[in-house]
């Protein structure tokens, strides 16, 4: 019961995660630096709480602050390039970020950061972050903002012509997916215990991605469940024991042919929506 | 309404426009003409703010808007009709209409302009919950030009709104404009390639050649300019 609770934890940050990498891509920015602005919330919040004993909750919104105000300010280069340049960027300052950590003894260096009070109550704080991302999401794709979000994501000359201020969006988008992704290590830290710059890795990055795209990146349910699936595929395979990571890649491989827009598209969610309003 | 003083413009170090000035007053259509690579989408372009003068001033319901920010012009009334349409392809045709209207906030003035847009293509009604990226180019055309009518434009820049379109469809789109000029009272600066028929529905036209201004006058004045007619238009005075 615990192992899977511990599971159903991890796949509540991981969601957060996800959610946090398609904020900034709702605009058509692709990020690889999210492990990074996830690695700056989760120091940051266990500063808060080991350093100066400030409490759980504003600990995590703290790290969240932090990591949003460098995603700000990374996001105002960033505007300038796209696709596989922006690319680079990110992935250039999610390393940057890590070899930084080591580098802090302040916060115990490449040996790690230890003794972080454990939150036991992570799952709810975890789920209950998701809950109020969804309601956020839900509330975004119909309001203005969300439009000229996914109006600047489709075509950022056709939502200029519309009088959209592309360079606001595009920086309070990537900002904001910064600002999650710190909530996001935040609760991480004090649900390890320990955090060390490894933890924060590229792969990372790449891993949230993947859970986007395997989901879908059409609505921000997409990334929810892939990130959910993904999380328990591992360890549903458990019996398979070494070949439980090929498994995982060969998913992916089969759901890229077969279904390219990932799982949950706008039509799903509809067909969904229809099912509950009928019955 | 709109005026640009000597207006010089390029990209980087090599201008393509050279000491444009020009003018539209409330109410006209004016057309500029010339042919490709004449400049015709960089001075557009100056005037929507994508790119910065190198000289000179644009003006428009009296204040200076050189140098400002696209949105900002959006904002004051300024709406650009794209050439290649410039629709969010991945949105449906009713979204791509209601961004148009991204900068109102008169529920009932978009309602009426919304109406109005069907009644001009009701095409578009019929197609209203299908992705814009599915039309075809001419459907796209008319969404386009809705779009900025969703706007609420005080000055509609139509960017070659024929290219690429049938004869019949080209036909279409200038009775239209015939129709934005005669019931709406639209004030238009068009451009076009097809020389002939823009020049019969504007009341004034400017002709560009390699980035200068070479010559200007009313609509009729140019269809019948035998000059022109040579080294341009390849057609005949209808009068």
């Amino acid at each position: 019961m615990e192992y899977i609770l511990s599971v159903a934890t991890v796949a509540g940050i991981n969601i957060i995660m996800a959610l946090s990498f398609y904020a900034p891509f709702m605009t058509g920015q692709v990020s690889l630096a999210q492990a990074g602005f996830a690695a700056i919330g989760a120091y940051s919040a266990a500063v808060c709480t080991v350093k100066f004993g400030i409490p759980y909750i504003p600990a995590v919104i703290i790290g969240g602050v932090v990591a949003g105000v460098v995603g700000f300010i990374l996001g105002i280069p960033a505007l300038r390039i796209k696709g596989i340049y922006l690319l680079l960027l990110t992935l250039g300052f999610g390393e940057i970020v890590r070899v930084i950590f080591i580098n802090i003894e302040y916060v115990g260096g490449a040996a790690g950061f230890p003794g972080i009070p454990y939150q036991e109550n992570t799952f709810f704080y975890a789920y209950g972050l998701v809950l109020i991302l969804i309601v956020c999401f839900e509330r975004l794709r119909n309001s203005r903002m969300g439009r000229a979000m996914r109006a600047v994501g489709d075509d950022e000359t056709a939502a200029e012509i519309n009088g959209i201020n592309i360079t606001a969006v595009k920086l309070k988008a990537f900002a904001a997916g910064a600002f999650i992704a710190g909530m996001g290590g935040g609760i991480l830290a004090h649900f390890q215990e320990f955090i060390e710059p490894l933890m924060f890795g590229v792969m990372h990055s790449v891993e949230y991605i993947v859970f986007a795209i395997f989901g879908g990146v059409q609505v921000f349910w997409g990334p929810i469940f892939g990130a959910i699936v993904l999380s328990f595929v591992p360890e549903f395979f458990r019996f398979v024991q070494a070949w439980r990571h090929e498994i995982y890649g060969a998913l992916l491989i089969v759901m890229m042919i077969i279904k390219p827009e990932g799982v949950i598209t706008n039509d799903s969610v509809r067909f969904i929506k229809k099912i509950f309003r009928g019955s | 309404m709109l005026s640009i003083k000597d207006v010089s413009a390029g990209y980087g170090k090599s201008l393509a426009v050279h000491d444009v000035s020009l003018e539209v007053k409330k109410g006209e259509v004016v057309v500029l003409l010339g042919a490709n690579g004449a400049g015709k989408s960089t001075i557009l372009r100056t005037i929507s703010g994508a790119i910065k003068p190198a000289k000179g001033q644009i003006f428009f319901d009296g204040q200076q808007i050189t140098g400002k920010k696209p949105h900002e012009i959006v904002q004051r009334g300024v709406i650009h009709v794209q050439e290649g349409r410039g629709i969010l392809s991945r949105m449906t045709v009713r979204e791509n209409l209601e961004m148009g209207a991204f900068l109102r906030s008169d529920s009932e003035g978009i309602n009426c302009d919304l109406e109005r847009v069907f009644k001009k293509f009701p095409r578009l009604q019929e197609r209203l919950g299908q992705s814009a990226g599915t039309l075809s180019g001419g459907e796209q055309q008319m969404l386009a030009i809705g779009r900025g009518i969703m706007a609420n434009p005080k000055l509609l820049i139509l960017d070659e709104p024929s290219l690429g379109l049938s004869p019949a469809f080209v036909e279409f789109i200038f009775e239209s404009i015939r129709e934005f000029r005669e019931k709406d009272h639209y004030t238009i600066l068009l451009v076009e390639q097809n020389a002939n028929q823009a020049l019969e529905v504007a009341d004034r036209g400017y002709v560009l050649q390699t980035g200068r201004l070479v010559m200007e006058g009313t609509g009729q004045d140019l269809l019948c300019n035998v000059d022109l007619q040579q080294a341009y238009l390849g057609g005949g005075c209808t009068t």
